[in-house]
């Protein structure tokens, strides 16, 4: 069921404590920044987060995880030079780690959409990261045994949605995008434009509507709420 | 015995950007490939138009073009480096599960990496220092050394310390087994094969003298 939402607020307000929430984005390229700062506003806790890093700076991701809501967090690259937030928490032992090199990380949320139950893989063979998992000879090759991540909830942004929900993305913002749409139970698009059904050219769906659940416009211009006071005043 | 030195090619070790020159002349025509992050990123410089190479960024990009600057900066248009980038025509995007498949199935020519330790194998060790207190994190390291034809690695032969990175056995943790085909240093260049390890060049000393300071047995190139 396709719903589409007038607030980033509404779109998060199902969000239940101890989910599981897949978010989007590369660096800042495909970061839902509104959804994520919805997140936060709505109070939900004890997440598991997927992303492939753990927060920059003192915006979106790392807030969640300073203030405590984060118990888990699922992804390839934490460590940078401003992940204060999850450094400190890590080191704390106040927050899980479950480290994924990356190519596993893409490929067992598309695992999880596809409704494949596990595969084997090349990737970590031999290396700390495959500790204690299955490993086959295969092709002759040592491959290890990985499964799917599911979402409860995927949190993602494209550039445009139609009236179907398909989506179309912006350069190497798509990244996790198409996949966790696939993966999550439920999908949440933040896009900058909503066009009527049949705008978009069905050769170039990226991600087909069937994957999403609801879409909020989000003013590329400045965040939700700054838009909808502009409208007020106007 | 001694081994009369023909593989000298420089009077001096080379620098960085001579390095990442010589790694730059060395790809093939026509080849995909992806440069890790750091001094690796350097090879962009010194390719060719001629070379025909098209560049493979893991965010989900084939077709890089060079670092963009001024008007051309785009936040939705950045490198695995998180660095602003450009496309060049007949560029594409892809998801990253595509991106890594790309990788992991084989379809990458080379991909040029920094690393802390090379074993005699080809072991590979650049994700971590195992230091305790470290946090961890590995990005596309272990997909990159396991999924291209082939793992060129850049790094300097010795440690700060004066000890060589090019090593019988990886004391850091690994990031793939058996995966480097070659090490490019700023004192000499080896191949590694089932045969064993083979110096193809050396800059700024002898072959003896490489011998001397990495503790595995080296073959000259003939």
């Amino acid at each position: 069921m396709l719903n589409f939402i007038d607030t980033v607020g509404e779109a998060v307000a199902g969000i239940q404590d101890g989910s599981t929430v897949m978010i989007g984005g590369f660096g800042n390229a495909g970061q839902p920044f509104e959804l994520i700062d919805a997140l936060m506003d709505c109070g939900a806790k004890d997440l598991t987060l997927v992303n492939n890093n753990a927060g920059q700076g003192d915006q979106g991701l790392a807030l969640l995880i300073k203030e405590g809501r984060v118990r888990k967090m699922i992804c390839s690259f934490p460590r940078q030079s401003d992940s204060w937030h999850f450094d400190a928490k890590f080191r704390a032992g106040e927050i899980e780690l479950e480290l994924v090199p990356q190519g596993n990380l893409a490929e067992r949320i598309r695992a999880a959409g596809a409704g494949i139950g596990g595969f084997f893989t090349p990737t970590g063979y031999g290396t700390t990261l495959a500790e204690g998992k299955e490993t086959r000879l295969l092709d002759g090759k040592w491959q290890v045994f990985e499964t799917p991540i599911h979402a409860d909830v995927a949190l993602i942004k494209a550039l445009k949605a139609d009236g179907k929900g398909n989506l179309v993305y912006r350069k190497t913002a798509r990244n996790f995008g198409p996949i966790m749409a696939a993966a999550a139970k439920h999908t949440i698009v933040q896009v900058s434009e909503i066009v009527p059904t049949g705008a978009l050219d069905p050769e170039n769906v990226v991600t087909p509507g069937i994957y999403v659940n609801s879409v909020v416009r989000v003013d590329p211009a400045g965040s939700n709420s700054a838009a909808i006071d502009t409208e007020q005043v106007a | 015995m001694s081994t009369q030195t023909s593989i000298q090619t420089s009077e001096k070790p080379l620098g960085r950007d001579e390095l990442a020159q010589l790694v730059a002349r060395d790809i093939v025509r026509g080849s995909f490939v992806n440069l890790g992050i750091g001094q690796p990123t350097l090879v962009s410089n010194y390719l060719t138009e001629e070379q025909n190479i098209t560049l493979h960024t893991e965010n989900g990009m084939l077709g890089m073009g060079p670092a963009a600057v001024g008007d051309d900066v785009d936040g939705d248009l950045i490198n695995a480096g998180k660095i602003p980038v450009t496309e060049l025509p007949g560029a594409s995007y892809f998801h990253h599960a595509d991106s890594f498949a790309i990788m992991r199935g084989g379809h990458l020519d080379i991909c040029v990496l920094g690393a802390f330790q090379v074993s005699a194998s080809g072991d590979l060790a650049n994700w971590h220092t195992g230091a305790p207190d470290a946090i961890p994190a590995v990005g596309g390291a272990m997909d990159l050394a396991t999924g291209a034809k082939d793992v060129f690695v850049m790094m300097t032969l010795l440690t700060r310390e004066g000890a060589s990175k090019l090593v019988e056995q990886c004391t850091y943790p690994l990031t793939g087994v058996g995966c480097v085909t070659r090490v490019y240093t700023d004192k000499a260049v080896f191949l590694i094969g089932a045969d064993g390890v083979t110096v193809r060049e050396t800059f700024g000393c002898t072959f003896e003298e490489i011998q001397i300071l990495v503790p595995l047995s080296l073959k000259p190139a003939e």
